[in-house]
């Protein structure tokens, strides 16, 4: 099975990924002959076996709630493209209110 | 006397102890070599001198004012290197991707923490795949790492430019990460040892996420030794990080010594395959025949589901990449190309500040976990990465460790596998399977091919059983001294120090 095309660009589209027509074409062929070897996992009956998530038991870890020090503003922000007094500044998110 | 550079970490530790050095002078004699080998070897991304000899001449105060010298710090005084996907607080960290090129993290990843700790001195961030996804290093944004055994020869990766570091004589040691190999098979390509400890044994908060399931912070030496003290330096309970496990961490250099009588040593056959290079498969079997001579019992055991390891990581590995680096958005850090738009300002900065394979894994990753392919793909993948598990499980029932080849071949050149991802990831073949399962491996230097390569054993053990497999390692090494040998560098470029442009 190769993937097309239209698959390839609805993919880099979930994945907020721009890609250039040669990109695109690399990865049609590539991604196909990845998931081509990933066939082989369709031989093994695994309808009675558990996905493994993670390898540890892990269990909720519980503390009480404390007031502790958090990295000085001017940290936090040090490294952001742009900021507006103590925030990030963003683009527009939601259009046509206020 | 061996180079100073060139010592193994606790040889220089004597050294120091004994007052025959200064941290100031090993700390200059690595910079040193780095200035006159780093050019042609391409270790480092980032190298921080100014501040490793202030740490250096910070260390010889605190020795000279010792009262008891045996309660000073572990490493004190010792040059060690970091992997770029490390946090390093004041140090841009990279992760070797130009959407990282000018972050610099406002705080140190535990392991830097403790490593400082224990007084060693931090040289700088080392050359990786870009989000440590490839076994070359040459997935690098900025440049491809090249082996000091033969520089038109890859180091491995994703955490080569570690391995060729300690191989090289440009760190005493270094910290590595390994998701499926990353930390074993540059350790085998670049002749040091290399260890990847339990899933849970070392906090990763401070290490940039790749595949959240699988990463694990590992340590590259120059010998078993070495790595036992690193490992024991780093390991531990960490309240920042909730996968990593409150379980008390042994003394895994006092658990070296003694003798391995007895051991069983399981010889998986999965991993001798057709086709890999003959002079691994040799150097693996003497290896063995070395341990059956020292009193372990050899086994013959099967991991049947061995071969599904390549595409089940394949699916894991992306799928979880594709969730982790959905954070890189040019909205706190890193590369932001600036859109009136939201949506195009965010595939504008993905699209332009990931290269080529995060991108083609991103891909996939987004793929397999989208509706309609999560069943076939990522469910199935974490099914028979189940199945994977349990034959580590079964087979550990049986033996103390697994021994094994670390990689089908030795060093390939740089650019004979970069046009064919497939070709690359059967690089990891033999070290996908131990990080599904969560396990523990090291990869020690057990020979060398015919062109003078080096090439790497892998010991496997069970679940925190770290040091059944350091010990078995260090058994094998004290037995052979591979470890002992090193490369020869070709002649410095660099004018001697004294002449007109010092």
């Amino acid at each position: 099975m190769k993937l097309s095309l239209a698959q390839v660009e609805h993919v880099a589209q979930l994945a907020r990924l721009t890609l250039s027509d040669q990109e695109k074409e690399l990865f049609c062929e590539q991604l196909s002959s990845i998931l081509e070897y990933a066939k082989h996992l369709q031989e093994l009956d695994t309808s009675a076996i558990p996905p493994t998530a993670t390898v540890l038991p892990l269990e909720n870890v519980m503390r009480d709630d404390q007031i502790r020090l958090s990295l000085p503003l001017d940290d936090v922000l040090s490294n952001a493209p742009r900021t507006e007094n103590d925030y990030f500044r963003v683009p527009v998110v939601l259009e046509g209110e206020g | 006397m061996t180079d100073l550079a060139q010592m193994t970490a606790l040889e220089a530790r004597d050294l120091l102890r004994q007052g025959e050095a200064s941290s100031v002078e090993l700390t200059q004699a690595v910079l040193d070599r780095i200035l006159a080998h780093d050019n042609d070897i391409k270790a480092y991304l980032t190298l921080t001198p100014e501040s490793a000899l202030e740490q250096a001449a910070s260390a010889d105060r605190l020795r000279a004012g010792a009262e008891k010298p045996d309660d000073l710090p572990a490493l004190l005084g010792i040059p060690l290197a970091i992997k770029d996907v490390i946090c390093v607080e004041g140090v841009p960290t990279t992760c070797g991707s130009r959407m990282l090129e000018n972050f610099c993290p406002p705080f140190s990843a535990t392991v830097v923490e403790k490593l400082r700790q224990a007084g060693a001195v931090i040289l700088g961030k080392t050359n990786t795949d870009e989000f440590a996804m490839g076994s070359s290093t040459e997935n690098s944004a900025f440049f491809a790492t090249h082996n000091p055994w033969d520089l038109s020869r890859v180091p491995g990766g994703s955490s080569g430019g570690s391995a060729a570091a300690v191989s090289a004589g440009l760190a005493f040691g270094a910290l590595g990460s390994d998701t499926g190999g990353s930390v074993r098979q540059p350790a085998s390509l670049c002749g040091v040892v290399g260890i990847k400890p339990t899933y849970g044994r070392v906090s990763r908060w401070g290490l940039v996420a790749f595949a959240s399931s699988l990463d694990q912070i590992g340590c590259f030496a120059r010998s078993v030794s070495d790595a036992a003290l690193l490992l024991h330096t780093i390991a531990g309970y960490d309240p920042h990080d909730s996968t990593s496990v409150n379980a008390p961490v042994p003394d895994y250099t006092g658990a070296l010594e003694g003798n391995i009588r007895g051991l069983r040593i399981g010889v998986p056959r999965e991993y001798f395959l057709d086709g890999m290079q003959p002079d691994v498969e040799l150097a693996i079997r003497a290896a063995i025949s070395t341990m059956a001579g020292l009193g372990a019992k050899v086994v013959d055991v099967s991991l049947p589901h061995t071969s599904y390891a390549l595409p089940v990581y394949y699916l894991v590995a992306p799928a979880e990449a594709s969730a982790n680096l959905a954070r890189y958005d040019g909205m706190r850090y890193g590369l932001s190309l600036d859109s009136a738009d939201l949506w195009d300002s965010y595939r504008q900065t993905r699209g332009q500040g990931f290269g080529a394979e995060v991108k083609r894994r991103i891909m996939l990753g987004t793929y397999a976990l989208s509706a309609g392919y999560y069943d076939a793909y990522y469910r199935k993948a974490s099914q028979v990465r189940t199945l994977i598990r349990e034959d580590f499980d079964r087979v550990l029932g049986q033996c103390d460790v697994l021994m094994a080849p670390t990689t089908p071949t030795t060093a390939f050149r740089l650019g004979e596998k970069t046009s064919d991802p497939m070709q690359m990831y059967l690089q990891d073949v033999f070290t996908l399977a131990l990080s599904l399962a969560g396990l523990p491996g090291i990869s020690v230097p057990c020979g060398f091919d015919q062109t003078g390569l080096p090439i790497g054993l892998q010991i496997m053990g069970g679940a925190f059983d770290e040091v059944t497999v350091l010990r078995a390692a260090h058994a094998y090494e004290s037995a052979t001294g591979w470890h002992q040998h090193v490369p020869s560098l070709p002649r410095e470029t660099r004018q001697e120090p004294g002449g007109e442009n010092p």
